[in-house]
């Protein structure tokens, strides 16, 4: 399949959003609301849920259903009080011992006045920061696009996890179209170009695992998901914190060393 | 349609004279400013005082001691980890254009008497855009200045990440922001001085990670960029959005910097940061 029919794929009506995951994998989803400084933000949900009867925190980046709930979430595009609300989870986590489990669908951090005025750009910083060094185990899956610093954000992970037609990039292909060849219908070829699909990620070593759609399938792929979380899980719950630590920033320390 | 050249000067020809200086036009007021006028007055107009742009080694030799700066991972220089088309031939034309191998210039240096690691970011490379060997030069800059105990001393300048590097560009802003924070848990100061323009990945990383964010007055400081934000919300953005002053309003910054004054305001503030215990002795003197 070429890229950009992958990132169709990814971005397509029919494709499960972070609730439908957090539902299908975890058990008592309890939502948690707020970022205690400005705003409830609709693109991001979190909140406590069970796997295996063991408390997790998870964080979504939620496009939403329904045409009233996709314009209420913002299409999954953060405000900096979305990630402000999701460190605050994380940071709660991290002082009850539990792990973090995040599911990243967004095409991007939003471009607007109020995002701007707010603090995007600190607000995504600060998590990067601050997930670094995160004392608890963290999982990020990127369940459709992965967009840029807005998904980099919800994503500085122990593992990070992609389905094989989830996208993860720098920038959208149109922008890397309109921004190179000045014409955003090149779409397709920058797609190709900027190498942003599942398998060409893995094979450079920059995501963990793969899973497979099962044709569409998504069921069966969020069971294949709740199994591989179980013994990752308990992988690096085992861990003591400073090693748990250590393996995470030689992960990212890894990437693009020269 | 009337032509923008018709309220131009002629160029007449000065009279029986030498010809007149050569000027830069200030982008700010407009004024024809002597180039050697503005060079002494560090290229900030001396009438209105807009910063120009100025290259990151011009800027070394404004900012360091003379003779204390000690260059780290000059020879580093790009690679196309993805085959990006193109993408070979515009690092050779920036090589060619900067003179530099890549974006960002790093070492280590005294301001004002003080030692500092430092780094500055090059426009005329790729708009200071961030690929791995910017990520990987910053991050060893933090793990240096970690090791041998020193305060962190930054001037960003970028467009964003690179594309042409796809994730592994976005992955330097986790990298450099991990850097940044194993540095800052030893106690170490990071200084982060934001010039015009601060944006993308960089403004979402290591631009908003400084102990002290200063800025240079009137620089573009932002996550979107103004065509962006535009684009997005259809309809055209405020005078003076995402300057340095209003990020300074809105509580991003902690303070606006001259230029001229900088390797003063900067000594000062590593200053406060060296290891003092209160003297008794002084005290008593009072």
């Amino acid at each position: 399949m070429q890229a950009y029919e992958r990132v169709q794929k990814a971005r397509g009506a029919a494709r499960p959003t972070a609730l439908s995951l957090i539902n299908a994998v975890f058990t008592g989803f309890f939502e948690l609301h707020g970022d205690r400084v400005f705003a409830d933000d609709r693109a991001v949900v979190g909140g406590l849920a069970q796997l295996d009867g063991a408390p997790v925190t998870v964080i979504g980046l939620e496009k939403g259903s329904s045409v009233k709930d996709k314009v209420e979430r913002n299409f999954g595009a953060a405000h900096p009080e979305g990630y402000r609300k999701a460190l605050r989870l994380m940071k709660q986590a991290e002082k009850f011992g539990r792990p973090v489990v995040t599911i990243v669908d967004t095409a991007g951090a939003y471009c607007g006045i109020g995002a701007e005025e707010r603090g995007q750009g600190r607000a995504i910083a600060v998590n990067l920061m601050e997930m670094m060094r995160l004392k608890t185990p963290v999982i990020s899956i990127v369940l459709g696009e992965g967009g840029s610093g807005g998904a980099l954000a919800l994503a500085v992970a122990d593992e990070v996890w992609l389905f094989e037609n989830s996208v993860y990039s720098v920038i959208s292909p149109e922008g890397a179209a309109s921004i190179l060849y000045k014409d955003p219908a090149k779409a397709a070829e920058a797609a190709d170009s900027l190498r942003l699909t599942a398998g060409d990620l893995a094979s450079f070593g920059l995501i963990d695992r793969v899973f497979s759609e099962h044709n569409d399938n998504f069921e069966r792929a969020f069971m294949d998901v709740k199994k591989e979380l179980r013994v990752t899980l308990r992988k690096l719950c085992g861990l003591n914190k400073e090693e748990l630590l250590e393996l995470r920033w030689r992960k990212f320390r890894a990437m693009g060393e020269t | 349609m009337l032509k923008k050249s018709l309220f131009k000067k002629p160029n007449i020809p000065l009279e029986g004279g030498a010809a007149p200086p050569p000027t830069l036009k200030c982008s700010d007021c407009a004024r024809q400013i002597p180039k050697k006028e503005l060079a002494e007055n560090l290229y900030v107009c001396p009438r209105c005082g807009f910063h120009f742009r100025i290259s990151a080694r011009r800027r070394l030799s404004v900012l360091v001691d003379d003779g204390t700066f000690q260059e780290f991972d000059a020879a580093l220089s790009g690679k196309n980890p993805l085959d990006f088309p193109g993408y070979d031939e515009k690092l050779q034309k920036s090589r060619e254009d900067s003179g530099e191998k890549e974006a960002v210039l790093t070492g280590a240096a005294e301001i004002g008497g003080k030692k500092c690691a430092l780094f500055i970011m090059e426009r005329a490379f790729m708009m200071g855009s961030m690929g791995a060997v910017v990520g990987e030069k910053i991050t060893r800059l933090f793990e240096y200045a970690a090791e041998n105990r020193l305060p962190v001393v930054g001037f960003t300048l970028s467009g964003g990440a690179r594309m042409q590097e796809g994730l592994f560009s976005l992955m330097q802003m986790a990298k450099v922001s991990g850097a940044v924070r194993l540095h800052g848990e030893a106690g170490l100061l990071y200084i982060a001085v934001l010039t015009d323009p601060t944006t993308g990945g960089v403004t979402a990383s290591f631009a908003m990670e400084g102990d002290i964010i200063l800025a240079e007055p009137k620089a573009l400081i932002a996550f979107a960029g103004p065509r962006v934000i535009e684009q997005t919300i259809r309809k055209k953005l405020p005078e003076g959005f995402q300057r340095s002053e209003l990020l300074l309003e809105k509580g991003f910054l902690d303070a606006i910097a001259d230029r001229r004054a900088h390797a003063q305001t900067i000594s000062r503030l590593l200053g406060l940061h060296e290891p003092r215990n209160f003297d008794e002795h002084k005290h008593k003197e009072d």
